[in-house]
């Protein structure tokens, strides 16, 4: 080991034990347990699935009552989409973005950490709350006035608004330090037009997220204090408007479904290039479809409204807005395709989540063109083909380009290639699992069934579609169960991942498995849209090209203009901190507190001005410097 | 794909099931037609793009690969072209799919209404007025609607608290209900039969109980049910009845419910006044059945877990009594 890689060691380093546990600022590290974290989210809340879906199996059921149901529905979709998947696909990004663009750490990473603590204490906050039977139950759409202190006494639904201002926080922080990262930190060369698609997906994604999460906030907001202080926004009684939630939560909630599947997006392109060992098909046009998403998401959330009673002519204009997405949607299917067919594809599982995430998203697409039809929605909004729809995409969009990515990355992220075989059977019996949940709800949507209903009447053709979906659900909760394995097994004694075991293009792979605390001990340096690779035909580069100049004696980056990448200073990170927990701590105690009085925001400010105070007070960043010559 | 093609069988089972009485699958009015015309249109077109698309898939998959070629570059002319084809096909069927649904919308709107009912959904039933300029011929009723065939009804929709949704699959889509808010939905039935409709809003514990019982006949026998509504209830005849009317007036009941021609004035829940010539009752948690009213009144929290109305104590005589009167008001 050379003097530098010693000296690197040094200035990157944690803390040793517990107290490196809880300071590090690490943006793997951190990634890694945000992950793992949202991971069991996903398995909880699909455990509440299985329960519903045993309720449903028969009709006239028994099994649990309205009221646990209600409960149950409510957090199944709260924790699915706040918990789990937009935490998981930030997380996947806090992991990859700053390797694939060739830096050291992400941009801000003790805000890094402090997103990290506020998601997981939001997110144990409202387990706790829904295991003490004050969970959520209005749904994760918390219409008002069913969420108003009318409909919703007591503290349940005051629970989940909190859980959205925590959730909120926590994805706002890494938005903008992904944006950072990606706009100032990228390696000397990689001009904006060679950045990975994947790094394109989250940076569009980031900039949804600080776009949209400030509505749900000011809707989730005015809620609480609706609840908490007697503010009217919602009460048409008093001259507010229940209405006002839905345009606020959907303003959010729309861009909020891109904000999931985007990344998904630049996980299949990373997929498709790598495993067709050959560039994508019209990269320009790639990322011109993901800034039109991205835009076209603002402007489509009245489809979500078409019941209301809103005037004919305005919804028309939805309808047109809402089927253009289908036009960016289409040609990224269509430049996949022609990279597969143009490469030479090898069909291991990555591209086999993949291959599934084709067959079921085109087919959530094309009934999400169904949906945005007015007349067409009026039957089927609010019904089990709704249901069936946002499964499509969301599982079919986005888990199965998760768990694709998850085979793709794991070995760079912990060193350890996941099992192939069980990976195999996993998709399989997720593939399968799925298809004979969610497609009979198209049926029974169309057959008249609406959605979160408890139980339902016999005779009306419905048993039978429920009793297959139900067994269905079963098979995919196997497939999960194959997943934790595989992950339990390749964690402890899977085969050991040799640096670039894929063949892939981009900077993520051009440094050890599992990468250093320092992630490159030489600044990498791009000359082309694919480092690795010396020619279209993907065929390996040994050498990189590489930078000197940055301190090894302290966390030092190298910052680059934001279009074309030409260094223009050097910058040091800052060391691991315990302020970022503390501070977490001090703002997860003036949450909850103010969910039971409104005092709680004045007098739980002070602690939390306090560490936030200690943690930004104003200090020389070179810390982690030996020696200053 | 396998898992559909096992499925196909238990499909055509289920298929034969669609025409059921709350299913979009098989309408029975001018509007849901209408919507009808379009999820054709766009069933079949979506589901060639759809086999278009995995097919090409799996051309790209299975296509046989000369090794020498050098096709790995990015800017090749032919797939360029072929790319733009298919964005315009894409927008093209998109402009298709606008047009008619515009169409189809409009349809849904229009008409000049033979009839004015005004439904107010509530936590977890339906109360229908019907509306006539003459105030006499004005009358209220809950969780049933009846329309005369080839005759438009305008249903003005109102909430009582909090967002319901009115939809009544074979007859048209739905239109939410909300507090502050008066929508309204148009309804030209064009087939005698019986309807389900169901609350499609979430709206809290027993949204799953909230049915709305549709009949649709022809004019006369409509006329015939309007003029048996508009009368007061039918007065007590057997002594058991003549209590239960007594109990009734004197206990909880008479608060919450009206019963027109008596004292009974409540209006938290339903009017009662013809509850005996509805089909079900408790918004469609049960059929309207003598045994089925007397397990209602004893509990009403067991079929209907969390609904608004309480279990009133009442010995076995009362409530058969009480029973006895109310299945006395046809």
């Amino acid at each position: 080991m050379s003097a530098r890689v010693d000296l690197l060691e040094r200035s990157w380093a944690d803390r040793p034990g517990f107290i490196g546990w809880v300071t590090t600022v690490d943006h793997k590290r951190v990634a890694r347990r945000y992950i793992a974290t949202a991971l069991v989210f996903f398995v909880l809340a699909g455990v509440l699935a299985l329960v519903m879906r045993t309720q449903l199996g028969m009709s006239e059921n028994r099994l649990i009552g309205p009221d646990q149901y209600n409960q149950m529905f409510s957090m199944h979709g709260s924790a699915m989409m706040f918990l789990f998947a937009v935490p998981i696909m930030e997380a996947v990004a806090v992991y990859v973005v700053p390797l694939m663009v060739g830096t050291r750490n992400i941009s801000f990473p003790r805000l890094n950490a402090f997103s990290y603590w506020i998601y997981l204490f939001g997110g144990v906050m409202i387990f706790i709350a829904f295991v003490l039977d004050i969970g959520p139950e209005a749904g994760w759409t918390g219409y008002v006035p069913l969420s108003s202190s009318d409909f919703s006494p007591g503290k349940r639904t005051d629970f989940w608004a909190q859980m959205i201002t925590f959730t909120e926080v926590a994805a706002l922080c890494v938005a903008v330090e992904i944006v950072a990262t990606v706009m100032t930190m990228r390696a000397p060369g990689m001009t904006l037009s060679r950045i990975p698609l994947f790094v394109w997906s989250m940076l569009v994604t980031s900039f949804m997220v600080i776009f949209a999460m400030p509505a749900v906030m000011l809707a989730s907001s005015f809620l609480i204090t609706d609840r908490l202080v007697g503010t009217q926004f919602y009460n048409a009684a008093e001259g507010g408007d229940p209405l006002l939630w839905q345009h606020l939560f959907w303003f959010f909630g729309h861009p909020e479904v891109y904000i999931i599947f985007m990344p998904a997006l630049g996980m299949i392109s990373s997929i498709v290039e790598t495993f067709s060992r050959r560039p994508i098909f019209a990269y320009t046009p790639m990322v011109m479809a993901l800034v039109a998403t991205g835009f076209l998401a603002f402007g489509l959330w009245v489809h979500h409204m078409f019941a209301t009673g809103l005037p004919p002519m305005g919804n028309s204009f939805y309808t047109a807005a809402s089927m253009m997405i289908a036009v960016p949607s289409g040609l990224q299917i269509f430049c996949w395709i022609a990279t597969i067919a143009t490469g030479r594809p090898r069909f291991a599982v990555p591209m086999l989540f993949v291959m599934g995430f084709f067959a079921l998203f085109v087919l959530g697409g094309l009934t999400g063109v169904m949906l945005a039809s007015v007349p067409l929605d009026l039957q089927v909004h609010d019904t089990y083909f709704v249901v069936a729809h946002f499964h499509y995409v969301l599982i079919g969009g986005a888990v199965f380009p998760l768990m694709g990515a998850l085979y793709f990355w794991f070995p760079k992220m912990t060193g350890r290639m996941l099992g192939e075989t069980l990976g195999r059977w996993q998709f399989w019996l997720f593939f399968i699992g799925f298809n004979v949940t969610f497609f009979p709800m198209h049926l029974l949507g169309l057959m008249g069934m609406p959605r979160r209903v408890y139980t339902y009447q016999a005779g009306l053709g419905w048993d039978l579609p429920n009793l297959v979906a139900t067994l269905g659900s079963y098979l995919m909760a196997i497939s999960v169960l194959v997943l934790v394995f595989n992950l339990w097994r390749s964690v402890r004694r899977g085969e050991p991942a040799p640096d670039d075991p894929w063949g892939a293009p981009d900077l993520l792979w051009a440094t050890t498995s599992p990468p250093p605390s320092y992630n490159f001990e030489r600044m990498p340096v791009v000359t082309g849209r694919h480092p690795l690779w010396v020619n279209a035909d993907g065929d390996p580069r040994i050498d990189l090209p590489v930078l000197d100049g940055v301190r090894d004696d302290r966390r030092e980056v190298l910052l680059s203009t934001p279009v074309d990448a030409i260094p223009v200073c050097r910058w040091a990170l800052p060391d691991p901190s315990i302020w970022p927990l503390w501070s977490a701590l001090a703002l997860t105690v003036l949450f909850v507190w103010s969910i039971f009085d409104q005092w709680g925001v004045v007098w739980g400010a002070i602690p939390a001005a306090i560490t936030f105070t200690i943690w930004f007070w104003p200090k020389r960043s070179d810390v982690s410097l030996r020696s200053d010559e | 794909m396998k898992p559909m093609r096992a499925l196909l069988p238990v499909f055509a089972m289920l298929l034969a099931a669609c025409g059921g009485v709350q299913s979009s699958l098989a309408p029975a009015a001018d509007q849901s037609k209408a919507i009808d015309h379009v999820w054709q249109v766009m069933v079949w077109a979506c589901s060639t793009i759809y086999l278009f698309t995995l097919g090409a898939l799996a051309w790209a998959i299975w296509r046989r690969r000369a090794i020498a070629t050098r096709e790995g570059v990015s800017r090749d002319p032919m797939l360029s072209r072929a790319l733009f084809a298919w964005v315009v096909l894409v927008v093209g069927l998109l402009t298709w799919f606008v047009a008619i649904s515009f169409l189809a919308d409009r349809r849904l709107h229009g008409g000049t209404p033979d009839l004015e009912v005004r439904i107010t959904a509530k936590q977890w039933w339906w109360q229908v007025e019907y509306l006539s300029p003459e105030p006499a011929r004005q009358f209220i009723t809950a969780n049933e609607l009846r329309l005369p065939r080839d005759r438009t009804a305008r249903i003005e929709l109102r909430s009582g608290d909090v967002i319901h949704s009115f939809w009544v699959p074979s007859l048209s889509g739905k239109e939410d209900l909300i507090p502050g808010y008066t929508n309204a939905v148009f309804i030209t039935p064009r087939r005698d039969g019986s309807f389900r409709g169901q609350c499609a809003e979430f709206c809290g514990l027993q949204h799953a109980h909230m049915a709305l019982d549709v009949q649709v006949t022809d004019e006369a026998t409509f006329r015939s049910w309007v003029s048996q509504q508009l009368r007061p209830a039918s007065s007590p005849v057997t002594a058991s009845a003549l209590r239960g009317a007594e109990l009734f007036n004197t206990t909880a009941c008479a608060s919450c419910h009206t019963v027109r021609g008596t004292p009974a004035g409540g209006r938290v829940g339903p009017d009662l006044t013809h509850l005996a010539s509805r089909r079900t009752l408790a918004a469609g948690a049960l059929p309207m059945r003598r045994d089925d009213l007397s397990k209602w009144l004893d509990d009403p929290q067991h079929p209907k877990p969390g609904n608004l109305m309480p279990a009133v104590p009442l010995s076995p005589d009362d409530s058969n009594a009480i029973v006895d009167y109310l299945m006395g008001l046809k």
